[in-house]
């Protein structure tokens, strides 16, 4: 489904990525660990086409198709999803609205008819169920005054709406309590199929004992630099990087 | 001695003299003379330098004179979803036949009894004000009476036809009885590409209580200067509301001055413009807090693109006596490119010590993290610019208490801003 090869991308003559590879098959869960300023949140904007970012290098394609080509909304129309680190808020503009005009937009790409207002409050209703996102939140301008977890529950209440193929959680576990990571976790297990896949980004071994993932990869200084199995996190859970930075060094001794 | 070439344009209408407000024209004159056209250094005028566009424009000025307009016409000037009164001007006259009876209101020219003229827009405050005391040709006069709640908006619809002279001077005095209530949306419709100055003024007597709204949209010829001159006295327990979007026009600078001069009063000043090509509108606001217990609230917003340039000034005068005083005031803008300009300048003014007062001003791009999380979300970027766009600017629209001409007003930006939704 998704498919990267020697990713290099950089930002204001900063190399940020420096060659990455990676492969995501329909159906898998892959999750992306290292320590800060490592490149995660680089190479999850750059998958959903933020302009910021130079590519200098490599090629993605996405269900075959050159996916650096695309604008991002082209992206997200094709479905790709990307829940943000830090979701921005909106003042302003209403979170219905917002999502209504979304919804339509990507239908419209897909060949579905618009939902009319009926039938799109009903899907919100349904979704909202998934993540137990309460409708006041829903009646408020998108995201404004929402404290951290409500910003990262509407992300994943947004990916419910617009069911992507490709999801790219970056971060959504951080700064929830083991309550709202629960339902998070459990919205994200739901929407999975054996169609759509999942990268989580995430310091944290904790997610992955609620959405388990397939591999595990650990970025450091913008390549991946190992990548394992769901054993990889526990080990760095106990560990920390320490190890693998050293790996790294000795190798480039 | 002066020649031709080196008198403005504007000093040559001045000979020209009409009917009967002998008096008031002679006050007029006299401010005039005093304080001549602003010059390029003059304080209230030195981002707006109508003296010079003025020149530039014009070699010469013809008093616009009044013209027919057909009830056909009239029809289609009405917005979509209006349901109300209609009064109907031509250059500034007003069309009896045309315009509605309005129960409890009366509308008519003005006579030579209107000694108060000037009283409110005094002319020694601004030389345009006094230059229309001085040389306009027809007042208009709107009275409400005493305890009248007109119910339904009143559209007032300025036909202007510039081919009938360049130089139009619509003078208005309105009053309104103590508890009166009503509601005026002015709009305008120009019948001809002709460039024309035009240069009104609107003095607004409000009763004790009263309820006055007055929502205005500008829209100016391309090559036209306009320049307005709105004040009112509010007395106690009396409120009034502008909201003024302005969205064309060579050159547009408002003066809007309120009075607060009764407890419990409330004057409020909101303001949308949106500019692109060569527009230039300024907004010079001003509140005069004279007694304890008074509020005033004030927003104006612009987006601004192209070689546009919006000016800003907001004045609040707190006068000792003024205690307990609720003054806001908040001007934001978005410039869409590097040509268009903002300045923006609050103006406090505090003599109480025992006042809430706050203002703020931001200029800025539109919010590229804001665009960026639409799109991702697989919005298109126009779309989602105008979402944004639209945001910012309906914070302005919200004051407005009448629906349909509220959704007339969100038409005409989503037009200018090229998306719906
Ligand atoms: N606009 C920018 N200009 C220069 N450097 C940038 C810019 N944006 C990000 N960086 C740098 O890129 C590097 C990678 O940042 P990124 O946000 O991708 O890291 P991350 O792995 O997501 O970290 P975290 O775990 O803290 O979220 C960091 O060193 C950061 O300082
Ligand atoms: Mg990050």
């Amino acid at each position: 489904m998704l498919s990267i090869k020697n990713l290099h991308a950089s930002i204001e003559g900063n190399e940020i990525l420096r060659g990455i590879d990676l492969e995501v098959k329909a159906g898998e869960v892959h999750a992306i660990m290292g320590p800060n300023g490592s490149g995660k949140s680089t190479l999850a904007s750059v998958l959903a086409g933020r302009e910021e970012y130079e590519i200098t290098d490599g090629e993605v394609t996405f269900k075959g198709e050159d996916l650096l080509e695309l604008a991002p909304e082209e992206r997200a129309r094709e479905g790709v999803f990307l829940a943000f680190q830090y979701p921005v808020e909106i003042p302003g503009v209403s979170s219905t609205n917002f999502l209504r005009t979304a919804v339509n937009q990507v239908r419209e790409h897909r060949g579905l008819d618009p939902l009319d207002a009926v039938k799109f409050l009903t899907m919100m209703k349904e979704k909202m169920k998934l993540v137990e996102i309460d409708q006041k939140l829903l009646s408020r301008a998108l995201n404004e005054g929402f404290s951290g977890g409500e910003k990262k529950r509407n992300e994943i209440f947004q990916m419910a709406m617009l069911e992507p193929t490709l999801s790219i959680l970056d971060e959504t576990d951080s700064g929830l309590d083991i309550d709202a990571l629960r339902i998070v976790s459990n919205g994200v297990n739901q929407l999975k199929s054996k169609d759509n896949a999942t990268i989580v980004v995430t310091h944290y071994q904790r997610l992955l004992d609620y959405i388990v993932p397939d591999f595990v990869h650990v970025l450091y200084k913008g390549k991946i630099v190992k990548s394992g199995t769901k054993e990889l996190a526990l080990e760095l859970e106990e560990k920390g990087y320490d190890w693998i930075k050293a790996d790294v060094e000795q190798a480039a001794v | 001695m002066s020649t031709l070439l080196d008198t403005h344009p504007l000093d040559l209408i001045l000979d020209q003299s009409h009917d009967d407000f002998q008096e008031v024209r002679a006050v007029g004159r006299e401010a005039f003379a005093k304080q001549g056209l602003p010059s390029a250094k003059a304080e209230e005028y030195k981002f707006t330098n109508l003296t010079k566009r003025l020149a530039q424009t014009f070699d010469s000025f013809e008093l616009a004179a009044a013209f027919d307009v057909s009830e056909e016409q009239v029809k289609n000037a009405i917005f979509k979803g209006f349901d109300g009164h209609i009064l109907v001007f031509t250059n500034g006259s007003l069309n009896q036949a045309l315009s509605s009876e309005i129960t409890g209101v009366e509308v008519t020219s003005l006579s030579g009894a209107s000694a108060a003229l000037g009283s409110i827009a005094k002319p020694e405050k601004d030389p345009f004000a006094a230059f229309n005391q001085a040389t306009f040709k027809n007042g208009i006069q709107i009275s409400i009476a005493k305890n009248t709640q007109v119910e339904q908006p009143i559209l007032v619809l300025n036909f202007i036809d510039s081919t009938k002279g360049n130089l139009i001077q619509p003078r208005v005095w309105v009053e309104a009885g103590d508890f009166a209530e009503a509601t005026f949306i002015e709009q305008q419709i120009n019948l001809s590409d002709k460039e024309y100055f035009l240069n009104e003024v609107k003095e607004i007597k409000g009763g004790r209580n009263s309820h006055i709204h007055w929502y205005r949209v500008q829209n100016e010829g391309k090559t036209s200067i306009s320049m307005s001159n709105i004040e009112t006295d509010i007395q106690q327990d009396g409120t009034f509301t502008s909201v003024n979007l302005s969205l064309s026009g060579l050159m547009v600078r408002n003066n809007l001055n309120l009075n607060l001069l009764g407890s419990n009063s409330e004057g409020n000043m909101y303001g949308l413009y949106l500019t692109n090509g060569k527009t230039h509108v300024d907004n010079h606001t001003n509140v005069d807090h004279t007694i304890p217990h008074a509020e005033s609230n004030e927003l104006y917003k612009g987006i601004l693109t192209d070689n546009s340039r919006g000016v800003f000034n907001g004045k609040i005068f707190v006068r000792q006596d003024a205690q307990k005083t609720n003054a806001f005031q908040q001007n934001n803008n978005i410039l869409l490119s590097e040509n268009a300009i903002v300045n923006t300048k609050p103006q406090l003014e505090i003599w109480a010590d025992d006042v809430k007062c706050s203002h703020g001003c931001t200029t800025g791009q539109l919010d590229e993290e804001a665009l960026f999380y639409l799109q991702a979300r697989g919005i298109g970027k126009e779309k989602a610019r105008g979402l944004l766009l639209y945001a910012f600017a309906g914070e302005v629209l919200e004051n407005i208490k009448d629906d349909a001409f509220r959704s007339y007003c969100i038409t005409l930006i989503q037009e200018r801003l090229g998306t719906n939704f």
